[in-house]
């Protein structure tokens, strides 16, 4: 119990399957906003169109205290049907998407490539000049690849957010 | 096609009746024109033309309150929609079950700045426990059905239903409410038996007990607080009810020990500081309570029962979190404690007791009238309490210090009977709620308890009550001064009345007469009781204008941010004895 005064804060990921109502994602977003949670990543998809479902999935940080309140506001929307934080609910896996503008010529060209040979980023976009690069892992994979292009001509990037989902058998 | 087919109008009219809706409090406007049309045409539900549209949601708040059913507003699109947002809040932060239809802009026309267009449902998705855009009038029936069903199930609170002109006027089916029931929503009731069974072994091994209840007892209904007295009476421990849960025990019994909180009894605040095991069925835990958290009733283990998970937590760290209803609950736990048959450590108990009793004995609401000097607020409320006394009464208050007092010096011996703004704190609540509270209860004394700022956020509804002959009487504590502001100018902000003087007017019982209201006024210490019980006596709606010391404050009073034991008193009250260093006084 005491823990819950701690506040180191940590980051959490949230898997939340709503209903696919008009306004779902700002009663979602607002409930985050308005209670001053923070809200680090978030992604929205339909994942079952016959029952009109979609998954959100955000990573927010905060004390034990609050990150326990995000989960039970959540659960308290008309529209949510499940709310897990993969984060102490078991094992899950995360990844997340960014596509990565590097421009540059000769040897950083070069350098580029190479590094994201190692990263096992993909070429999805090639000029004379330029790279798009696709890489899929985890957060900090991302974080370090970018950082690494940063000084061989970084000039946009697009990221996902995290999507998440248990590991196991169970859905949600 | 089947008989089954209505307009929307029509739907929304049959779906309040199989709601088994009496009376909706409503203004009409551009959008609504077709469904008041169709109230016109028909005679069963009754529907209150009130003055301003927060008016109608108080209104309708003061019913559900003093009913227990579901209370029903209405309101055109635009600003009749953003006229409802305080009433809708308000209700939203103290678990009351409404019901809101609002009238939008024909669908087409959505998005586009239509004249009387607001983003209703965008501005209230905050402001309510949940809320819905009609986007087909074959959807209304069910939509109406579902809103009431969560308006009144889980932890209660306000539903608003926005529906656009032409699907009032389109065609749809009508089904009745039966089996209707939100798919995801559904609250848990029962609390789980083995956590319950920890409650009973905690509470019975307290040594230092307090239970304490809050607005979730009412919510749940009469029972719960029928559970709650046989709960109180069976163990012999002090109980304290919240601000929303007057009532709910009754506050004239002997192990009744106050309200707790900023405004709360020095026993009751000593006794949530010291005690061992804390029980609190119902309430939240609401730093108006609690004070400054990191100081709350720091040695003892605490047991919280809420319907609502996210009331665990949240404020307080627990040491046991039940979920459950609260009926369902007390019902389960004084079971489970009569078949323990739990030993209690008696001689703890009367320890605990004669600490308490000497907390008491500071009498920290005590006061004195001299019958020369200005009316004394305390006064005039412990003469309204006793002049109701063993009647068939219900009180509403406005905010401010009239409030506190008429929390601390009325008397109630029923829940249901006590209607105040609590967590919103809105001036402009108590009229409205009490015409809602007077036509739910026709042959009852409402009495609203008020002073002239907040009177005048909601005067138009005085007109109301006249006008629908309900017989309300206004006792209007008249300081001629915003009193709460000045009284926190006094102790905290180097004692400069800023903004915050009344004394200018307007000429009170002329305005209460041209409001339909029979006025009285009353001057003089002497003449308090009297005038109360002629404004009880008087047929229809009275207004006494009560002038009342403008200096007087509200105490006890824990400051904003400091801990239960910094309690400090009022003027007229002793210290505790010397050697109780824990309970030193700021
Ligand atoms: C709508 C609204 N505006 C402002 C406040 C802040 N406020 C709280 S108490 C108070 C003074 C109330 O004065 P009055 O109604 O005369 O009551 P008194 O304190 O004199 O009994 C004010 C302005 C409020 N609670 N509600």
């Amino acid at each position: 119990m005491n823990n819950f005064y701690n506040d180191k804060v940590q980051d959490h990921t949230f898997s939340i399957l709503v209903e696919n109502e008009p306004g779902v994602l700002a009663r979602v977003i607002g409930l985050l906003s308005g209670r001053g949670y923070n809200i680090d990543t978030l992604t929205v998809a339909e994942v079952d169109e016959e029952e009109g479902l979609s998954k959100i999935t955000i990573v927010s940080s905060g004390t034990p205290m609050v990150l326990e309140q995000i989960r039970a506001q959540l659960e308290r929307l008309v529209p949510v049907r499940a709310v897990s934080d993969l984060t102490v609910d078991g094992p899950s896996v995360e990844r997340e998407l960014a596509l990565v503008k590097v421009a540059g010529e000769g040897e950083s060209r070069v350098e580029s490539l190479r590094i994201a040979d190692i990263f096992r980023a993909r070429a999805v976009d090639s000029t004379n000049t330029s790279f798009v690069f696709e890489i899929v892992g985890s957060t900090e994979k991302l974080d370090a690849f970018i950082e690494l292009m940063k000084p061989l001509g970084l000039v946009d990037v697009s990221r996902t957010g995290v999507v998440a989902i248990s590991r196991g058998a169970e859905p949600i | 096609m089947s008989s089954n087919r209505y307009t929307g109008g029509e739907i929304i009219l049959k779906a309040l009746a199989d709601q088994d809706v009496e009376v909706v409090f409503g203004y009409p406007g551009g959008v609504t024109l077709p469904l008041y049309n169709d109230i016109y045409k028909q005679n069963s539900l009754r529907h209150v033309l009130v003055g301003h549209e927060q008016g109608g949601v108080h209104a309708a708040e003061g019913y559900a309150r003093s009913t227990g059913k579901t209370g029903v507003a209405m309101a055109t699109s635009g600003p009749g929609a953003t006229n409802t947002v305080t009433g809708l809040v308000d209700a939203l932060m103290d678990s009351i079950p409404l019901v809101c239809i609002t009238g939008q802009v024909t669908s087409a026309l959505i998005g586009n700045d239509a004249f009387q267009e607001a983003d209703t449902t965008g501005i209230t998705r905050p402001a309510t426990k949940h809320n819905y855009l009609v986007k087909s009038t074959e959807d209304l029936a069910r939509i109406i059905h579902e809103a009431f069903y969560i308006a009144a199930n889980g932890r209660p609170g306000p539903v608003l239903i926005d529906v656009p002109k032409d699907i009032i006027m389109g065609m749809g089916e009508y089904v009745g409410p039966e089996g209707i029931e939100p798919r995801n929503y559904k609250p848990q009731i029962n609390g789980d038996r083995e956590a319950i069974e920890e409650a009973v072994d905690m509470l019975a091994s307290a040594e230092k007990p307090i239970i304490y209840a809050g607005g979730g007892v009412i919510n749940s209904g009469p029972e719960a607080s029928q559970l709650l007295q046989k709960l109180v009476k069976m163990t012999g421990f002090p109980c304290t009810t919240t601000l929303m849960a007057l009532g709910a025990y009754p506050t004239t019994d002997k192990q009744f020990v106050g309200m707790p909180g900023m405004h709360g009894t020095y026993e009751a605040n000593l006794a949530m500081y010291g005690c061992d095991v804390m029980f609190n069925v119902g309430a939240r835990f609401d730093d108006r309570v609690t004070g400054n958290t990191a100081l709350f009733s720091p040695g003892s283990q605490k047991i919280h029962v809420d319907i609502d998970p996210s009331s665990i937590n949240k404020n307080i760290a627990v040491d046991l979190a039940i979920i459950a209803d609260a009926t369902s609950f007390l019902t389960d736990f004084i079971t489970i404690w009569n078949e323990k048959q739990p030993k209690l450590n008696h001689k703890a108990h009367e320890e605990w007791w004669k600490e308490i009793e000497s907390w008491r004995s500071v009498d920290c609401l005590g006061f004195e009238q001299d019958s020369k000097a200005d009316i004394r607020p305390q006064y005039a409320l412990t003469q309204l309490s006793e002049a109701l006394n063993g009647s068939d009464y219900y009180v509403t208050t406005d905010v401010g210090q009239h409030q506190m007092w008429s929390a601390q010096y009325i008397q109630f011996d029923e829940p249901n009977r006590w209607m105040t703004s609590g967590g919103l704190g809105t001036m402009g609540y108590g009229i409205p709620a009490a015409m809602g509270v007077q036509l739910a209860h026709p042959e009852s004394s409402v009495v609203c308890v008020t002073s002239e700022g907040s009177m005048m956020m909601n005067v138009q509804e005085m007109a109301t009550i006249a006008k629908e002959g309900l017989p309300v009487k206004i006792l209007c504590l008249h300081n001629k001064v915003l009193g709460m502001i000045r009284q926190w100018q006094e102790l905290f902000h180097e004692n400069n009345e800023s903004e915050c003087d009344l004394s200018q007017g307007p000429d009170f019982p002329k305005l209460a007469e041209a409001m339909g209201f029979s006025a009285m006024v009353c001057e003089k210490a002497d003449d308090v009781e009297g005038s109360i019980k002629e404004m009880l006596a008087t047929d229809g709606p009275v207004f006494l204008l009560m002038h009342t010391d403008r200096m007087e404050n509200v105490f006890p009073m824990i400051p904003a941010g400091a801990a239960h034991n910094e309690i400090v008193l009022g003027p007229n009250q002793k210290l505790v004895p010397a050697d109780d260093k824990d309970n030193v006084m700021a």
